[in-house]
C-alpha cells in the first residue's frame, strides 16, 4: 500500500500548497520521488516523533495540512501524548500516517508491530482511524481521510485485491461479498485471508463485510440485517482483542439487537470545552448520580 | 498575539502597537498590577502556582508590553503558570477582565492550565504537560516558509521543561532548520517539581547546553529585573548569526513576595488569609 499511498499524497500534494508531509526518517525506497515532487514541503524531521507530531499541530493550527509518516508504532507510541493533547485535545488537522499496521513489518519483531494502535486512538477525543483493506482501496481512503479536517491516522498494511471481487468505493462499512452461511466483518488486510478461507473451503457463502474507519459513527443498516439473518458473526482484525473492532462491533449489536436492553454509560470528553472539578466532568459526561439513576430509570420501566 | 488587541476596546492595528510599547518605568507599575492580581486570584480560588507564576511574571510583562508585535505568537510551556498567564492577557486586553472572575470555578475556560479548547483568545495551545512547547513553537516558526507570514515566536520554558527529552529533539529541530524567528526563555529559577534543579537533575551548565545545540544564547543574570531582561534580548538581537535564540532568565520562585522566594511548596500551596494579607502588605510596602 506504501506504494499506492506515495503516488496519491504526490497527485495531492501537487494540487494543494498546504499538504505539508514530514517523515520520522523513513521512506528510504519509497517516498523518494514524493521527497522530489514536494521539495521544501517534504520535511525529514530526524527520529524525532514527539517533536514532529507537536510541529505538525502548531503547523495544522497555521491553516497547513501536515501528514506525519513513520512505521506505526513509532508514529502512534512515541509520540502518544503529543497525540492526545496538541492533535487530538485541540482538534487539529493532523494526518498520521503508520505503515506496516498489524504485524507488517513482520521479522522485524515487536518492537515494529503495531497490535494494539487502533484501541489507543479510537478511545482518542476527534480521532478518526481509517484503514484500507487493500492496495486498490488505498487511493479512497487518503481521499476520504482528508476530506475529514480533524485528526486522523491512516493505517496502512499490504496486500492485492481478491480475484474476482467487485471493489465498491470507500465508505466506514462496506459489504465485500454475499452468503447465507455467516456474517463476516474484517478490518483491514487481514481480511484477504478471510475470503482465501472462504476459496479454501468450497466457496462458502457467507456475507463479507469490510470495515474501514474507527470509531464507527454507525453501523450500517445492511450489516445489521446480516446478523439478523444469518444469526452467526465473525469478527476478525490484526489487533487485539481489547478496544478493537470485534469490541467496537459488540457494542453496537449489544445497544440494537434483541439480546437485551443495554446502556452504556462512558467518558464523551469536554463536550463543551469547559473545566471544573470531577464532579462537574462527570456532571457533564452524564455520570454523576442523578444521570446514573435517569438511565437506570430508563433502562428499567421504560 | 491573536485576539483583540493591546488595550482593552482598542483594536490591535500597527498603529496601537506603537504606543503600546512601554518603557521600563511603565513595565514597574504594570507589574505590580499584575503582582496584586496574581495574588488576589489565587487567594479567591484557593489556588496554588503561585511561586511559578510570580517567577516569570515580569517576562510575561516584559514580552507582552515591550517586545511582542502584531502576529507574534507565543506559547507557555510551562502551563502551570497559567495564571500570570491569564493576569498578563487581560491587562493586555486580549482576554475580558472578568474572566478572571470564573478562575478556577466550575464551568470555566480559566482552569489551573490553559485550556485546550482553542476557545479562550491569546491561547494558542493549551500546555501542562511538560516538553510540548518548544517543539509547537518550531511549528509556527517554522510555518512562515510556506505561509509567507512574517512573526516572531516567543516560548517559555521551566526547568523541568528542559529534563524532558522532547525539548532537546525540538531544539535540534530549531537549531538544523535556522528558525531565526524564534526565542526559547528558560525561567531558570532552580526549583522543580520534587527539589531543587542542580540536585534533582543539574541543568548546568545549562547556556553552553543551549549553545552546543547551536542558539544564540544570553543571560539575564537577575531575571526578574526588566533592565536585565532588556539587556539580554538587546544582547540577542545584536546577533547577526542565522539562529534560533534561548534567553536564560536566571529568576527567583515566588519572587516579589519574602515568604515564597525559593521555597518549594510555593510550587503547590494556596495561602492562608493571614499570608495573603501579609504578601499584600510587603508588595505595597515596596
Amino acid at each position: 500500500m506504501r506504494k499506492e499511498f506515495a503516488q496519491h499524497i504526490e497527485t495531492i500534494a501537487r494540487r494543494d500548497p498546504n499538504v505539508i508531509f514530514l517523515t520520522g526518517d523513513l521512506g528510504f525506497l519509497a517516498l523518494e520521488s514524493l521527497r522530489s515532487a514536494m521539495g521544501d514541503r517534504f520535511i525529514n524531521s530526524g527520529v524525532s516523533e514527539q517533536n514532529m507530531v507537536s510541529m505538525a499541530a502548531s503547523l495544522a493550527y497555521e491553516g497547513l495540512t501536515p501528514l506525519c509518516y513513520s512505521i506505526a508504532p513509532f508514529a502512534v507510541f512515541r509520540p502518544a501524548e503529543q497525540i492526545r493533547v496538541d492533535v487530538c485535545l485541540h482538534n487539529l488537522n493532523v494526518k498520521l500516517v503508520g505503515n506496516g499496521g498489524g504485524f507488517g513489518y513482520g521479522i522485524m519483531g515487536a518492537t515494529h508491530h503495531a497490535i494494539e494502535d487502533l484501541a489507543f486512538l479510537s478511545s482518542l477525543q476527534n480521532m478518526r482511524c481509517v484503514v484500507p483493506f487493500c492496495n486498490e482501496d488505498v487511493r479512497g481512503a487518503i481521499d476520504a481521510m482528508m476530506e475529514y479536517k480533524g485528526p486522523s491516522y491512516l493505517r496502512l498494511g499490504f496486500g492485492p485485491k481478491p480475484e474476482g471481487t467487485e471493489l465498491p468505493a470507500f465508505l466506514p462499512v462496506r459489504k465485500l461479498a454475499s452468503g447465507d452461511r455467516a456474517t463476516i466483518v474484517g478490518i483491514g488486510p487481514v481480511l484477504l485471508n478471510v475470503f482465501e478461507a472462504l476459496k479454501r473451503g468450497g466457496d462458502i457463502a457467507c456475507d463479507v463485510f469490510a470495515v474501514s474507519e474507527l470509531p464507527l459513527a454507525t453501523l450500517s443498516p445492511e450489516l445489521t440485517e446480516s446478523v439478523q439473518k444469518t444469526g452467526k458473526l465473525l469478527t476478525i482484525e490484526e489487533h487485539v482483542r481489547r478496544g478493537g473492532l470485534g469490541e467496537h462491533l459488540a457494542a453496537f449489536l449489544l445497544e440494537s439487537a434483541a439480546h437485551c436492553k443495554s446502556t452504556h454509560l462512558s467518558v464523551a470528553g469536554y463536550p463543551n470545552g469547559l473545566y471544573g472539578n470531577q464532579a462537574y466532568h462527570l456532571e457533564v459526561n452524564n455520570l454523576s448520580p442523578d444521570a446514573i439513576l435517569s438511565e437506570i430509570k430508563k433502562l428499567t420501566y421504560e | 498575539m491573536t485576539a483583540k488587541g493591546l488595550f482593552p476596546g482598542v483594536p490591535c492595528d500597527m498603529d496601537t502597537i506603537e504606543r503600546c510599547v512601554m518603557n521600563l518605568k511603565e513595565l514597574e507599575v504594570l507589574r505590580h498590577e499584575c503582582l496584586r492580581e496574581v495574588l488576589y486570584r489565587s487567594r479567591e480560588a484557593n489556588a496554588g502556582h503561585i511561586g511559578t507564576s510570580l517567577s516569570c511574571l515580569d517576562i510575561l510583562v516584559y514580552l507582552y508590553f515591550n517586545r511582542m508585535r502584531e502576529g507574534d505568537r507565543f506559547v507557555l510551556s510551562k502551563g502551570h503558570a497559567a495564571l500570570a498567564f491569564y493576569v498578563v492577557l487581560s491587562k493586555a486586553g486580549i482576554i475580558d477582565a472578568s474572566l478572571l472572575d470564573t478562575f478556577y470555578a466550575n464551568g470555566t475556560l480559566l482552569a489551573a492550565h490553559p485550556p485546550c479548547s482553542r476557545r479562550l483568545p491569546g491561547v494558542d495551545f493549551g500546555t501542562g504537560s511538560l516538553g510540548h512547547g518548544l517543539s509547537l513553537a518550531n511549528g509556527f516558526a517554522f510555518s512562515g516558509h510556506f505561509t509567507g507570514r512574517k512573526n516572531n515566536v516567543y516560548c517559555l520554558l521551566s526547568d523541568g521543561d528542559c529534563d524532558e527529552g522532547s525539548t532537546w529533539e525540538a531544539a535540534l529541530f530549531a537549531a538544523h532548520h535556522r528558525l531565526e524567528n524564534l526565542t526559547v526563555i528558560v525561567d531558570n529559577n532552580n526549583l522543580q517539581g520534587f527539589g531543587r534543579t542542580d540536585e534533582v537533575m543539574n541543568l548546568e551548565p545549562l547556556a553552553d547546553k543551549w549553545r552546543s545545540f547551536n542558539f544564540s544564547v544570553a543571560v539575564a543574570a537577575r531575571g526578574n529585573d526588566f533592565a536585565s531582561i532588556d539587556a539580554a534580548f538587546a544582547e540577542l538581537d545584536r546577533t547577526e548569526e542565522k539562529k534560533p535564540r534561548c534567553l536564560i532568565a536566571r529568576t527567583v520562585k515566588g519572587s516579589g513576595v519574602s515568604f515564597m522566594e525559593n521555597r518549594l511548596e510555593w510550587h503547590y500551596l494556596p495561602m492562608s488569609d493571614e499570608q495573603y494579607a501579609r504578601a499584600i502588605e510587603e508588595i505595597e510596602r515596596t
